[in-house]
């Protein structure tokens, strides 16, 4: 017998263990809900599939009457559109610092620090204060997404840049490279790829600074529909809402995983085939 | 008039001595090989040589004005390893030299400016044996092929000083031997002059028309940093090619020991 940590599944076996977890689950789910709906066939916390099929299928095509939009679609592009401006926006001005920041001594000195501490203020705590800078409108929406994941990206990317090799540097100034020179053919080439992988962590948190704004004030949205609904325990609505949430999430960070590899294949050379 | 001269070169760090009483000239076109014990003080040497370690005392210039506190095309380098730019082919990292020459602005050519540098290029990965591999990423090619790329890439701005840190540390005894024609070749052909740090005495021996042995000028074992490293044989190879066989076995004895 091998060690354990020896042990590794082929890859039948790696599919069938990876979609173990998510059967059990379902299977717990379903017979909660089926025993709950025996009792009760109006019980509303733990909806059977088919109902929320019906509810989900309803909310794709119906237009609402008062607005004339479909509530799903309409929520869809309005959450998507915040969220693409956010950390579109956060993603650039994170090269921009973290390029500078990483690169010249000079710039990080002052800055570095500062960075440091405005990451560590609670974005929500701040929310009050963009909801009265900004009303209630998009801009306060794509303001806290930047203000919640523009710190941790700059700082990520400040410490890939140092943690580059100093041999680089070296050979590239031995190579009659300028510093700025150095900053975009040597730094920023290499960033960039990290950029996306930190991108994609981020998401999670750019995720929940949406939903949460959604919460509060919003007239559409993903986030904005999940509370509107929790005052009639429309689980039927919720449920399949989380569930497209997490698939919208799983295609953009698989999108990205897949710009990254096909446009940056040395920087993806140490990966194990774990993901 | 020598190229590269040291007067009462010194470094320390705090109160520790690494380096003093260095005092040499270099004619163009020597090869000096440097070897000696670990932590003797020879990367710090080859750093000040690059700018990138400051002088605690003393002189270090090369034609006759100090040496700048910066790296620059004048002198190139060759690492044991992260060289060459891991995100750029084999042909990037060499075109790369010319682009920053020539495009300060952008570090980029396009047009009629980049096939004037790829054709520079081009000339250069054949003298190293890599014109079949123009497309590969580094991580593509074997130890032996990257350090080739390497010495490519430092030959690409004409250096007249080429330094070079161990940089067969990490291949297999066969390359090594490639890389030795090839250093050899390259050094004539171009009338570089070359400082190379080495653990291999044989290779030192081979390779160099002067070798320099550091260490320790004296040592007091209460205060085991109170003194630092010198070169403390100086050996011309070129004119000695008979002796070099028992200097070197006496220097490997002096080293271990």
């Amino acid at each position: 017998m091998k060690r354990l940590i020896n042990l590794k599944p082929k890859r039948p076996a790696r599919v069938a263990l990876a979609l173990l977890p998510f059967m059990l689950i379902a299977f717990v789910y379903l017979s909660a809900s089926s025993a709950r709906l025996a009792e009760n066939p109006n019980d509303r916390l733990l909806p059977s599939p088919a109902a929320m099929g019906e509810t989900f299928y309803g909310l794709a095509t119906e237009a609402n009457v008062r607005t004339g939009n479909i509530p799903l679609w309409a929520d869809t592009f309005a959450s998507l559109e915040r969220l693409g401006i956010g950390v579109t926006i956060s993603a650039l001005a994170a090269l921009f610092f973290g390029l500078f920041s990483g690169g010249l001594p000079l710039f990080r000195a002052p800055f570095s620090p500062l960075i440091t501490v405005v990451s560590l203020i609670p974005p929500l705590a701040i929310l009050p204060i963009l909801f009265i800078a900004f009303g209630t409108g998009e801009m306060a929406k794509i303001v806290l997404i930047v203000i919640g994941i523009t710190p941790f990206l700059i700082r990520d990317l400040t410490g890939e840049a140092l943690r580059l090799p100093d041999e680089q540097r070296i050979k590239a100034q031995t190579l009659g490279a300028n510093s700025w020179q150095v900053m975009i053919r040597v730094l920023l080439p290499q960033l960039t790829p990290r950029l996306i992988a930190a991108t994609r962590l981020a998401l999670g948190s750019a995720w929940l600074f949406l939903i949460a704004a959604e919460a509060i004030a919003a007239q559409e949205g993903l986030g904005y529909r999940i509370f509107l609904v929790r005052r009639y325990l429309a689980m039927d609505v919720i449920l399949p809402y989380v569930a497209w949430i997490t698939l919208l999430a799983f295609i953009i960070d698989q999108a990205l995983l897949w710009i990254s590899r096909w446009s940056f294949p040395w920087y993806h050379v140490d990966e194990k085939a774990a993901s | 008039m020598s190229l590269v001269e040291a007067k009462g070169l010194e470094k320390h760090y705090g109160d520790d001595v690494v380096l003093e009483r260095l005092n040499f000239t270099v004619e163009p076109g020597e090869f000096v090989t440097i070897v000696g014990a670990s932590g003797c003080g020879k990367t710090t040497f080859l750093k000040m040589m690059l700018g990138t370690e400051s002088i605690t005392k003393g002189q270090l210039r090369v034609d006759d004005k100090p040496i700048p506190g910066e790296p620059g095309p004048d002198r190139g380098v060759v690492f044991q390893k992260y060289s060459v730019f891991p995100h750029l082919t084999v042909l990037g990292n060499t075109i790369i030299a010319e682009e920053l020459s020539r495009s300060r602005l952008f570090g980029k050519l396009f047009g009629p400016g980049r096939r004037k540098a790829r054709e520079a290029a081009l000339e250069r990965l054949t003298q190293v044996g890599l014109q079949h591999a123009l497309d590969k990423y580094p991580h593509e090619l074997s130890g032996g092929m990257q350090q080739r790329l390497a010495i490519a890439q430092a030959l690409m701005m004409k250096p007249r000083i080429l330094l070079l840190d161990e940089p067969f540390g990490a291949l297999d005894p066969g390359i090594r031997q490639d890389m030795h024609e090839l250093v050899g070749k390259l050094w004539r052909e171009q009338k570089l002059t070359v400082f190379m740090i080495t653990h291999d005495i044989e290779e030192a021996f081979a390779l160099g028309t002067r070798v320099w042995v550091f260490d320790k000028w004296r040592d007091d074992p209460q205060a085991p940093q109170a003194y630092g490293a010198t070169i403390t044989y100086d050996l011309d190879v070129e004119r000695n090619r008979e002796a070099s066989a028992s200097q070197a076995k006496q220097i490997q004895e002096d080293i271990t020991s």
